[in-house]
């Protein structure tokens, strides 16, 4: 039996295991959604630099007074570090696409085992458009999957093969749900991490998409942190 | 209009005059920030319409040029993102709205080559997806690239911070986004500014768009928008 989570601890527990992704002095764009506290959770001496797709490099909290003349990519004002940087849309999307970040994180609707991810259009249902999705994915070093592990419905995001139209292909890097890590190592997706409570087997009901097990096999870092 | 060296300075309402029905309108702005509010809401006002709207975004129903969408005064949208305007969403699905998606990266870039002379881009961007359907595919050094092409339109129209009468412009925070490269990719210019400023008084040396590119100067009003941003 999978464990019961609240959607709170299901959001910051995968934020948090992000978040120690990180090394000092990365360049880190954040999606919306789960992505977006991942920022919360930034261990203690690592300085991460968030940039932002509309025109910030070095985005900072959310200021005690909003001021809409600084805002990120959702529309939530935003402060600029010290340091900070303020830049065109052509620019910004220049150091995407020029492999000037170190990773994107970005939610998704579907992960498959090859790497291809579809987080932007249901065909029938949204066009919402791509934004920035296809070039983050395009562009950064690394691309890191937050998610729930199943859809609301409960059917598996992380499929065999993507149905939805792809946001990028083959460019997933690490995946992160709430019961599970899994790396892309050569092109081969890696279970390495499992949550408290989780067996393999319970794993294995939920995950349509094949994969391999590393024998380092391990507990899911940052899960011991959580408060309750 | 010729471009003049000082550059008049008009009401929102007579700059929008330049606009005919039917044209092609650049229109600045991520989200709600960097939007000329006052330059669009006149145009709102105006009624002009069959209009061909190239935004990043098309705002929210409400909200800046979402408005020309859900009053049906465009007929086309090229932009990279419509989903926090319903109408779009709603006149595409009736039939009612051509659009047309285009990456982001891809977009601006579509933007500055119109600019600056360039026949088109390069970009890996989109590769492998059903983005590339029907798009020229080309491949350096083993890797492919999609041919992005040159996007110009008949005006403009951006949020600056400040001008001085030259049309130099300075901007602010994160209303840049894409006005930069839009003033450079239109036949009229149009820009938004909250002050204009005496020659002289703006430092050459934080001149972002020099003010050749830049024809008519608007003060921004005081909607709700438009006074803060």
């Amino acid at each position: 039996m999978l464990p019961v989570l609240s959607e709170e601890v299901v959001r910051h527990r995968i934020a948090r295991r992000i978040a120690m992704e990180f090394e000092d002095g990365d360049v880190v764009n954040l999606g919306i959604g789960i992505p977006t506290l991942v920022s919360d959770h930034i261990p203690e001496g690592v300085r991460v630099i968030f940039q932002t797709e509309n025109g910030v490099v070095g985005a900072g909290p959310k200021p005690p007074e909003d001021d809409l003349r600084f805002i990120g990519a959702g529309g939530r004002c935003l402060s600029v570090i010290p340091g900070g940087a303020l830049i065109a849309s052509d620019f910004s999307f220049g150091l995407i696409r020029g492999g000037h970040l170190d990773a994107t994180v970005l939610g998704a609707l579907q992960v498959d085992q090859e790497g291809n991810l579809a987080n932007w259009w249901i065909p029938g249902k949204l066009v919402p458009g791509m934004g920035g999705a296809m070039d983050l994915v395009t562009g950064a070093k690394h691309v890191i999957v937050a998610t729930t592990h199943t859809t609301k419905k409960g059917q598996p995001k992380l499929v065999k093969k993507c149905s939805l139209p792809l946001t990028g292909a083959k460019v997933v890097s690490l995946v992160v749900t709430e019961y599970a890590l899994f790396r892309f190592v050569d092109g081969q997706m890696v279970l390495e991490e499992i949550a408290p409570g989780v067996t393999e087997e319970d794993l294995k009901g939920v995950t349509e998409a094949e994969y391999v097990t590393s024998s380092n096999l391990s507990i899911m870092k940052g899960c011991d942190e959580e408060q309750n | 209009m010729p471009t003049k060296v000082i550059k008049p300075v008009m009401s929102a309402e007579e700059a929008v005059k330049h606009i005919k029905p039917g044209s092609s309108v650049m229109i600045g702005g991520f989200n709600y920030g960097g939007i000329p509010y006052t330059l669009v809401e006149a145009l709102v006002e105006a009624g002009t319409s069959d209009l061909t709207l190239i935004a990043n975004d098309t705002a929210y129903d409400d909200v800046g040029h979402g408005k020309l969408v859900s009053r049906g005064q465009v007929k086309k949208v090229i932009a990279s993102h419509v989903g926090l305007n319903k109408s779009t969403q709603r006149l595409f699905n009736e039939g009612k709205l051509e659009l047309e998606l285009v990456p982001q990266g891809s977009f601006v870039e579509r933007i500055r080559a119109g600019g600056f002379g360039l026949g088109g881009v390069l970009t890996p961007t989109g590769v492998g997806t059903v983005y590339e359907e029907g798009k020229q595919v080309i491949e350096i050094e083993g890797r492919r690239y999609i041919l992005e092409l040159p996007l110009k339109a008949d005006v403009a129209l951006i949020r600056g911070y400040r001008a001085d009468r030259y049309g130099n412009l300075v901007y602010f925070g994160t209303n840049r986004n894409f006005n930069p490269a839009m003033a450079a990719a239109a036949d009229l210019v149009i820009a938004e500014v909250d002050a204009i400023l005496e020659v002289g008084e703006l430092d050459p040396n934080d001149v972002v768009t020099p003010g050749i590119l830049v024809d008519i100067l608007v003060l921004k009003g005081d909607s709700y928008y438009a006074s803060r941003t």
